[in-house]
């Protein structure tokens, strides 16, 4: 198990490291905007729970990129399977689905990290001070293995790229924007606070800004997140074995 | 060394592979020869667990194999019909994700890639990235990489598709040379040639059924040495003869002239068959 969920995680960090002087400025462009044109510009005189707009913002667009980079790995798979096979010479490995889908989803993880760290980055050169405790990097960590092993299942589940961003515009923006990133979930109505409180994203971006504002995060966050992240890991199993229909 | 017992595997309506039962002997160079559509691949994908099978049963050297059978994944090697390498790393990087998945050490496997890259002779190119490459380079990696984990069984799925003659003939030099090695080697095709050129025995293999099974040379015995092309209804239809005296005693009675020509494996195919291999019946 673990030697070939070694094997695949090797595989992505061989090809990621190829792309990194690209995949860097990529991972930068969004962040820098939204900080630029949200933190900056407009919400410079902004005050959201006693906090500047800037460390509001922060950590929701840390959970934004968790999620989104995370789930990017979905297009990496889509492409290996339907474009250059190289799918089948996993299949044809030994290796057991669970390790492919762990390598995979260890594979998302760590580019979700290097995005964020891209964003704790720009947060220190604009000046945002934060605190960093363990439990900070705990929610990055979990938010990035829901959104890794969501990705993995929709990439089997797909049957063409096309329909994977499908996925990416009804499921992943509408939550990067509604999940409590942008604004505090509390300034909507409450039915719309009880739905969005659904989403893994809202629990996610809580427990970061919770951690980043040197509070003890919510217990139920992480409990939701650990359900949600371990369900769609079983889901991402089960395709993947379905696959060899 | 490969057991095929009833295997079927039907696509909701659509018998892709209907009752096909084989054995293939050690060392052994077997063949299947058929025209598109008629259930190679998917036989192949099978026997290296990549599809799941809707009835019989797949052994290789003695081991069951199935979806989840690591243990049948170990005895065999797999060169896909399309190129499934990484096109954005290098030789040397593809054959190393492989050694993982295989879980071959450091050593072996540095000490292995070296060895098969010089085998089939791209040792010069390891460094190269695959986009780079020719599709006879590609071929020859893809080769080596199937090899590197030293598997019982080789499974070429139509190793040749799309090269051109004088690297196809580079490559079948290299199938033989596995062969000698003590490879078992599976292969399929639908190039006439490449079945008589390589293979001890052949199957015809057509609508998911094995037509036949025999070595190249009494399958096309089995019709005649000799043939001549005759253009009967709009369409040319080989006439077939013992010998070779037979043949040109029958174009001496004849007032139009013919081209005589030794007997292949289409002919063979075509008269069992009544179609021909190239042609696509999917």
């Amino acid at each position: 198990m673990i030697h070939g969920m070694l094997a695949v995680y090797s595989r992505e960090m061989m090809i990621l490291r190829r792309r990194l002087t690209r995949q860097i400025p990529s991972w930068s462009v969004s962040p820098l905007l939204y900080l630029v044109a949200f933190g900056y510009a407009m919400g410079r005189h902004v005050a959201v729970d006693g906090h500047t707009y800037m460390e509001f913002l922060i950590p929701g667009l840390v959970a934004m990129a968790s999620m989104v980079q995370a789930y990017g790995i979905s297009s990496e798979i889509n492409i290996a399977r339907f474009y250059w096979h190289i799918f089948e010479e996993i299949q044809a490995a030994p290796v057991s689905d669970t390790a492919y889908v762990a390598g995979e989803v260890l594979a998302g993880m760590t580019r979700a990290f290097l995005a964020v760290c891209i964003i704790l980055v720009f947060g220190f050169l604009f000046g945002v001070k934060q605190s960093y405790p363990p439990l900070f990097f705990v929610a990055i960590l979990m938010n990035s293995f829901v959104f890794a092993s969501l990705a993995v299942a929709m990439a089997m589940l797909v049957k063409s790229h096309a329909d994977q961003s499908l996925v990416s515009n009804f499921v992943i923006t509408p939550m990067a924007f509604l999940g409590g990133t942008f604004f505090p979930l509390h300034s909507l109505p409450v039915w719309a606070q009880k739905t969005l409180y659904f989403l893994p994203l809202t629990h996610a971006s809580k427990a970061i800004r919770a951690a980043s504002y040197g509070q003890t995060p919510a217990a139920v966050s992480f409990a939701v997140l650990a359900g949600v992240g371990l369900t769609f890991f079983s889901m991402a199993v089960f395709f993947v074995s379905k696959a060899k229909d | 060394m490969i057991k095929i017992e009833n295997l079927s595997k039907y696509y909701k309506s659509l018998k892709a592979v209907d009752g096909l039962s084989l054995h293939v002997k050690p060392g052994e160079l077997f063949a299947f020869l058929g025209p598109n559509g008629a259930g190679k691949t998917t036989t192949i994908r099978i026997m290296t667990g990549l599809t799941r099978r809707t009835a019989g049963s797949v052994s290789l050297n003695g081991i069951e194999v199935g979806p989840k059978s690591v243990a049948a994944r170990k005895q065999c090697g797999l060169v896909p019909q399309a190129i499934n390498l990484d096109r954005e790393l290098s030789v040397y990087e593809n054959l190393t994700i492989h050694g993982r998945l295989f879980r071959m050490g450091r050593i072996e496997r540095k000490q292995r890639i070296d060895e098969l890259l010089d085998y089939v002779e791209m040792g010069d190119r390891k460094e190269s990235l695959i986009k780079n490459l020719s599709g006879g380079m590609k071929r020859r990696v893809m080769i080596a990489r199937a090899l590197l984990h030293s598997p019982a069984i080789l499974f070429l799925d139509e190793p040749t598709v799309g090269l051109d003659p004088a690297i196809r003939r580079k490559i079948w030099a290299l199938i033989k040379k596995i062969q000698q090695r003590g490879t078992t080697v599976f292969l399929t095709t639908h190039y006439i040639e490449e079945a008589e050129f390589l293979a001890d025995r052949v199957a015809f293999i057509d609508k998911g059924k094995i037509i036949t099974v025999d070595t190249p040379r009494n399958l096309m015995e089995s019709i005649g040495s000799w043939a001549i092309d005759r253009f009967v209804d709009d369409d040319m239809k080989p006439q077939y003869f013992a010998s070779r005296k037979e043949a040109n005693d029958f174009i001496a009675t004849q007032s139009e002239s013919f081209t005589l020509r030794r007997v292949n494996l289409e002919d063979a195919f075509l008269s069992l068959t009544g179609k021909k291999v190239g042609k696509d019946h999917s």
